[in-house]
C-alpha cells in the first residue's frame, strides 16, 4: 500500500484543479500583458483571479501579487520592505521558528547592515505577544511571524502580534504557507500588512504563490523587467498556475468544514492508537493550538532518518527533522527552539495528513510503524 | 537533497547482519558523532588472534546501520592485524557508494570497530 503522510511538504494536485488549469496551457495561452484578444482574455482572467483571492483572504485585489511560491513571496517582502524603507528604520524582527526562506532573507539583510532580532517561540512552539513586546521598539520596520509552523503545525495569534507591531509603527508580515484552509485568514480584521502563500500546500500547483502587499507599503522588487504586477514582480504572468492556485484556494475554503473534521478524525485516531500501542512517544509542540493535519512525534531511543527510511520502504511517506536527514547535519531549528534536549533532537517524525488519506491507509501505517519501531528499538544501545 | 542509497545499502539497513548484544565480549566500544548525534556500540570475540565474532548496536541513520552491518560481515574471520587495516573507503566501495553527506557514517563505523580492537588489546596486556 502507498500512503502519503507528507502533506506539509507538498500536496497532490486536486484533479478538479488540474481541469481548471488545462485550458490555460492549451487554448487560452495568451500573454496577459499583450493587447491582442488572446492576451486581453488572459488579462481579464488574471484580474478576476486577484479579485477571487482577495475576497477569500479579506484583502484588496490590488494587493495580490502572484509569485513563484512562498519562497519568492517571503524574499520579496522581507528584503523588499527592508530595502525600500531603510531611510526610515533598519530593524527587522522574525521568529526563531521561521521557514529557512524567511530566516535566510533576514540573514542576508543582517549581512547588509540591518539589525535583525529573533523573537523566540516558547516550549509549546508558540510566539507569544509578550515575547514580541520585549524586543520590539520604534526602530522596527517589519515584524514577520509565521501563521502556522511547518514542522509542528502550531498556530500563532497573528491578530495579537500584528496589533503590537502596529503600536510601534512597524509593518506586520505573516508567512501563511501552512495556514490554508486551517485558519480563516482575514487580512483586514487581523491587521495583516503583508502575507505569503504557496499553491502546492493546498492541493494547487507547484511554482505559484501569492505575496499580499497592502496598498501604500513601499517594496523594492526582486525581479525587474517588463514591469508586471505594478512593477513589483516582472515576468510573464503564469496563468495556468495562477488560475490553479485561485481555484484551489476557493475549493479549500468551500470544503473547509468537512475537510477539517476529516483530517482531525484521522490524525486523532492515529495518535490515540500509536500512543496506546507504542511506548515512549511524545508530541512536540502544543496539541491545542495546532492545525488538525499535523502530528510531530518523538520516538525515544531510535533515530528519525532510520524510521523514515524503514517506513518509506513500506510505501509510507513521512518527514523528519533529524540531523542525519539534513545535508548540513543540523537538527531541526524548530525542535531546537522549543527546547528539545540534544538526545531527543534526532528522534522525531512529522506525519502530515491530507485530503486524500483514508482510514485504511492510517490502519496500514499504524501496523507498519509498530513493526518499524520494534525492529529499530531491538538493536538500539539506548534503553 | 539527494539521498540515493544503493540497493545494497538499503538491504543491509533492512536486514542488518551481526546486530544485537554480546555477553562477555573480549573487546567493547562505544562511539558517537557529535554532529549528527548517531551512536554505535561494538562487541568482539577473539580466538587465536582472529575475529571469531563481532556484533553491534546502533542508534543511527540507515547508513549507520548498513555500514556497520557490512563492516562486521567483512571482518569476521580476519586476523586482528588484517581487521585493523580495514578501511572506510572499502566499506563505501563495497556498498556501491554512499551519498556524500553519509560518508562520515562509514568513518564512524570503522573507527568504532578499531576502538573495540584497541579495547581487546588493552585487556590482553592487563591480563598478561
Ligand atoms: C512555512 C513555509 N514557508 C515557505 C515555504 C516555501 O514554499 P515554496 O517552496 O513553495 O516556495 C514552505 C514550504 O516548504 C513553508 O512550509
Ligand atoms: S548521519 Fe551520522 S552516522 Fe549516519
Amino acid at each position: 500500500m502507498k500512503v502519503y503522510l507528507d502533506n506539509g511538504a507538498t500536496t497532490r494536485l486536486d484533479p478538479r484543479v488540474l481541469a481548471k488549469m488545462r485550458p490555460y496551457l492549451t487554448e487560452k495561452y495568451g500573454n496577459a500583458s499583450a493587447i491582442n484578444y488572446l492576451g486581453q482574455a488572459a488579462y481579464l482572467d488574471l484580474m478576476e483571479a486577484k479579485k477571487r483571492v482577495a475576497k477569500l483572504l479579506g484583502g484588496e485585489p490590488a494587493g495580490v501579487i502572484f509569485t513563484s511560491g512562498a519562497t519568492e513571496a517571503n524574499n520579496l517582502i522581507i528584503k523588499g520592505v527592508a530595502l525600500a524603507n531603510q531611510a526610515k528604520r533598519k530593524k527587522i524582527i522574525i521568529s526563531n521558528i521561521e521557514h529557512p526562506c524567511v530566516r535566510e532573507s533576514a540573514n542576508e539583510l543582517a549581512r547588509a547592515g540591518f539589525q535583525v532580532e529573533f523573537v523566540p517561540a516558547n516550549s509549546e512552539g508558540l510566539v507569544t505577544p509578550e515575547a514580541l513586546r520585549k524586543i520590539i521598539d520604534k526602530e522596527t520596520i517589519l515584524v514577520s511571524v509565521m501563521a502556522v509552523n511547518n514542522e509542528i503545525g502550531t498556530i500563532n495569534d497573528i491578530a495579537a502580534l500584528a496589533k503590537i507591531a502596529h503600536q510601534y509603527g512597524a509593518y506586520f508580515h505573516t508567512d501563511a504557507a501552512q495556514a490554508i484552509p486551517y485558519l480563516k485568514i482575514d487580512i483586514k480584521k487581523m491587521g495583516i500588512d503583508l502575507l505569503s502563500l504557496s499553491g502546492h500546500k493546498f492541493y494547487g500547483p507547484k511554482g505559484v504563490g501569492v505575496a499580499y502587499i497592502k496598498k501604500g507599503i513601499k517594496v523594492k522588487p526582486l525581479m525587474v523587467g517588463g514591469g508586471q504586477e505594478n512593477n513589483l514582480r516582472s515576468g510573464t504572468y503564469n496563468l495556468p498556475g495562477i488560475m490553479g492556485l485561485t481555484f484551489a484556494l476557493e475549493l479549500a475554503y468551500k470544503e473547509r468544514a468537512a475537510y477539517l473534521k476529516r483530517v482531525k478524525a484521522l490524525r486523532d485516531y492515529f495518535w490515540q492508537r500509536i500512543n496506546q500501542e507504542i511506548s515512549g512517544l511524545k508530541i512536540n509542540g502544543s496539541m491545542t493550538k495546532r492545525i488538525p493535519a499535523n502530528l510531530n512525534v518523538q520516538f525515544t531511543s531510535i533515530e528519525g532518518e532510520a524510521i523514515l527510511m524503514d517506513l518509506s520502504h513500506k510505501g509510507i511517506c513521512v518527514s523528519t527533522g533529524s540531523a542525519c536527514s539534513a545535508a548540513n547535519l543540523q537538527a531541526s531549528h524548530v525542535l531546537t527552539a522549543i527546547g528539545l534536549s540534544k538526545n531527543l533532537l534526532n528522534s522525531n517524525i512529522r506525519f502530515s495528513f491530507g485530503r486524500f488519506n483514508t482510514k485504511a491507509e492510517i490502519n496500514y501505517t499504524i501496523k507498519a510503524l509498530k513493526e518499524t519501531v520494534k525492529r529499530l528499538r531491538s538493536f538500539s544501545p539506548i534503553k | 537533497m539527494a539521498l540515493n542509497y544503493s540497493k545494497k545499502t538499503i538491504n543491509h539497513f533492512l536486514n542488518p547482519k551481526n546486530i544485537g548484544e554480546m555477553k562477555n565480549p573480549d573487546g567493547y566500544s562505544q562511539i558517537g558523532n557529535m554532529l549528527c548525534g548517531d551512536q554505535l556500540n561494538f562487541f568482539l570475540k577473539v580466538r587465536n588472534g582472529k575475529i571469531k565474532d563481532v556484533k553491534f548496536l546502533s542508534f543511527g541513520c540507515a547508513s549507520n546501520i548498513a555500514t556497520a552491518s557490512l563492516l562486521t560481515e567483512k571482518v569476521k574471520g580476519m586476523t586482528i592485524a588484517e581487521a585493523k587495516k580495514y578501511k572506510w573507503e572499502t566499506v563505501v566501495a563495497e556498498l556501491g557508494g554512499l551519498p556524500s553527506q553519509k560518508i562520515h557514517c562509514s568513518v564512524m563505523a570503522v573507527e568504532g570497530f578499531r576502538k573495540a580492537i584497541a579495547d581487546y588489546e588493552k585487556k590482553q596486556k592487563h591480563s598478561r
